[in-house]
């Protein structure tokens, strides 16, 4: 009994460790004068690598969410006699929840995995320890913009994704199940409101970018160097990063609707 | 006395075992030093520690009259431009090509323009004879080209000192060869002085000017290849000769084999 | 080497003007936000009795067209009424002060919203005006309490 208390207290110190050496990385890559020279042209590399080699995953699936939606909604709907209200039910959840949810889901899957597993195989093949050797910090040079591109991509994919799961359920509801397009819209218009919904869930996708990378890029930096650490960093990457969107998508809500 | 690298008194543990137990090295300037040792007697850490890559416990490192590990951050950084180090394994960055790989310590320290960038890499592959191979993915190569373009991004900046780190492990006889003779050629026309680390007794003695031999934390021999061809030490006969048995136990330590089968 | 350079630069920049795109359809298109702009409204207030439902950010309608939102609702503390503020729009200038403000419901069971019957003053309200003719909102149990009451009684 007092061993499983002692490993729970051995555990929880771990977490406070890891936690804290993980700010430590962030704030030691990101906290410097920016380096204009250098850091705009691995910016955009690390945009491609992780916002548009992501866009086909998000967009196919807020195709099918929105339209999954729409007629799902239409179903329930259609028994009370309000399917014009499809409009705001669809754009209620998404822009408020599955938009930033969903596209931080995926994007720690496909982003956030392949950040883990790249950074990880740079330090088993001891890239970083030989950047290091050539006096350039690969906190610098291979950390902070894989973080900052992250961070950037994700309210873009969620913003992306947002617009088109909307559009996808606008497709089955009025395209194909006939609801009036007018009502469809205008009931959307009418609830959906621009700062408490479309603002929120934008705020909410930026939390959730932060965090996403966050623990892409300390996973692939802290693993251990071989390519088992690796595999294992990379399912700890996608794990971790799930469950914290999640609950920190509890939280935020909570602060947002909840009025904290 | 002219030393670019000295090691005092230096203790190194980690995690309870001990991988240096108070050794001093002299590294003369201009000269080829090879530290030589069975493989796991911590001749890759001493090269950290040397590029202030990690802390000793006790003990002092001075590379060129200054003490690595009391360096503040960018000092070290400026020391470490002085230093290259050639990686076991290359240490490519495997997603850019053979020139942006050997461009890319020139890029980072410098404010030279690409024409002038240019001419630099194509001459540094020249050297190492891959000038036509600039345009391939380190994937494309193979493991001796790999650490030939290594070695042509580590004298990117020209170094005072270039370690080497296990340059001939896993290599065929003819890249071995190539390797032994640029790293005999950098040392004679740059006047660099070259640290190799390696277990390979023959080709790191050919070149050696001096040699370090290390086992269980301590040097245990040294001096020149031939001074340490005439030592009577078993521990460093049977390093250089490579008999299987000697002071270096053929068994794991343990119980004895009558021991275990309980044979009486 | 350099022509990768640029197609990576401009698939960077179609990818964020696409993030562009898409925060603008959520804006207009989806959230309505042309339909309210905060620099061209006026405030005129209007006290309740009981505001029922009554949410901030409600509309205020005349002849079921939308001219402005509820912008707070706070309780008077003398009169323990609740005093509600109209953001009304500038081009809907020629409000009589003699107007009616209701609360009405939307359909059966959506959501409460202000309805305005104008008057036939010609003086019209002014930013800072109060509507002073004002009906509390129909709460639906105290009309089908009152129902059931007036069945009963004549049974």
């Amino acid at each position: 009994m007092i061993e499983k208390i002692r490993q729970l207290g051995e555990k929880g110190l771990d977490f406070c460790e890891s936690f804290g050496y993980s700010g430590m990385i962030l704030i030691r890559s990101i906290i410097r004068k920016p380096d204009l020279k250098h850091g705009f042209r691995g910016l955009v590399e690390q945009l491609y690598n992780e916002g548009i080699l992501s866009l086909i995953i998000i967009m196919v699936s807020a195709l099918f969410i929105g339209m999954v939606l729409g007629l799902q909604g239409y179903n329930i709907l259609e028994k009370f006699g309000t399917t014009q209200a499809l409009g705001q039910l669809i754009a209620l959840s998404i822009a408020r929840e599955l938009g930033p949810v969903v596209t931080a889901l995926l994007f720690a899957g496909r982003a956030g995995s392949a950040l883990t597993a790249e950074i990880g195989l740079m330090k088993a093949t001891e890239q970083l320890s030989c950047m290091e050797m050539m006096a350039v910090d690969p906190l610098h040079r291979v950390i902070a913009p894989r973080f900052w591109a992250g961070f950037i991509s994700m309210p873009v994919l969620a913003t992306i994704f947002s617009a088109i799961a909307i559009y996808g359920g606008y497709l089955v509801g009025v395209k194909w199940l006939g609801v009036d397009s007018g009502a469809f819209w205008s009931n959307m218009q009418a609830t959906v409101d621009f700062r408490i919904d479309v603002v929120n869930g934008i705020i909410k996708s930026f939390v959730f970018g932060f965090v996403a990378t966050w623990i892409a890029v300390f996973q692939g930096y802290n693993c251990v160097p071989t390519s088992e650490g690796i595999s294992r960093a990379t399912t700890r990457s996608v794990v971790y990063s799930s469950l914290s969107v999640l609950g920190l998508d509890f939280i935020l809500t909570a602060l947002m609707v909840g009025g904290w | 006395m002219n030393n670019f690298v000295t090691i005092r008194n230096l203790t190194f543990k980690r995690r309870n075992r001990i991988i240096f137990d108070d050794v001093n090295f002299d590294i003369p300037k201009g000269k080829i030093t090879a530290i030589m040792g069975p493989s796991g007697s911590g001749k890759t850490t001493l090269l950290k520690l040397i590029g202030g890559q990690l802390y000793p416990q006790i003990g002092t490192v001075e590379v060129d009259h200054q003490n690595v590990h009391k360096l503040s951050r960018n000092k070290l950084y400026q020391l470490r431009r002085k230093m290259g180090l050639l990686f076991q394994r290359g240490a490519l960055f495997t997603n850019i090509s053979v020139f942006d790989n050997v461009a890319f310590p020139i890029r980072e320290h410098t404010n030279l323009n690409e024409a002038m960038i240019r001419d630099l890499v194509l001459m540094k592959l020249e050297f190492v004879g891959l000038r036509n191979a600039h345009q391939l993915m380190p994937s494309q190569l193979s493991g001796g080209m790999e650490r030939r373009v290594a070695l042509a991004r580590a004298i990117a900046l020209d170094p005072q000192m270039i370690m080497y780190d296990e340059p001939f492990t896993g290599q065929d006889p003819i890249s071995m060869g190539v390797l032994v003779k640029l790293i005999k050629e950098l040392n004679d026309s740059l006047e660099t002085t070259s640290i190799i680390v390696s277990h390979d007794v023959a080709e790191a003695s050919s070149i050696a000017d001096y040699i370090y031999l290390i086992a269980n934390g301590k040097v245990i021999g040294q001096g020149t290849p031939e001074e340490l061809n005439k030592t009577k030490s078993p521990h460093v006969m049977q390093f250089l000769k490579g008999l299987p048995d000697g002071p270096v136990p053929f068994h794991y330590p343990g119980k004895t084999l009558e021991d275990d089968l309980q044979l009486l | 080497m350099m022509n990768n350079n640029r197609r990576l630069e401009i698939l960077v920049g179609l990818f964020m003007i696409a993030g562009f795109v898409a925060f603008a359809f959520l804006a207009i298109k989806v959230s309505g936000l042309t339909t309210l702009n905060n620099s061209d409204t006026y405030q005129v207030f209007a006290d309740f009795t009981n505001i029922g439902d009554l949410k901030v950010r409600a509309p205020v309608t005349v002849a079921g067209v939308t001219i402005g939102r509820v912008s707070s609702i706070i309780l008077d503390p003398k009169t323990y009424e609740a005093r509600v503020t109209l953001e009304i729009e500038n081009n809907t200038k020629n409000i009589p002060t003699d107007s009616t403000a209701n609360i009405f419901t939307a359909g059966l069971l959506g959501s409460n919203y202000i309805s305005i019957t104008p008057g036939f003053s010609d003086v019209f309200l002014k930013s800072g005006d109060t509507i002073e003719n004002t009906n509390q909102a129909m709460i639906l149990q105290n009309i089908v309490g009152q129902l059931m009451y007036n069945l009963n009684k004549k049974e």
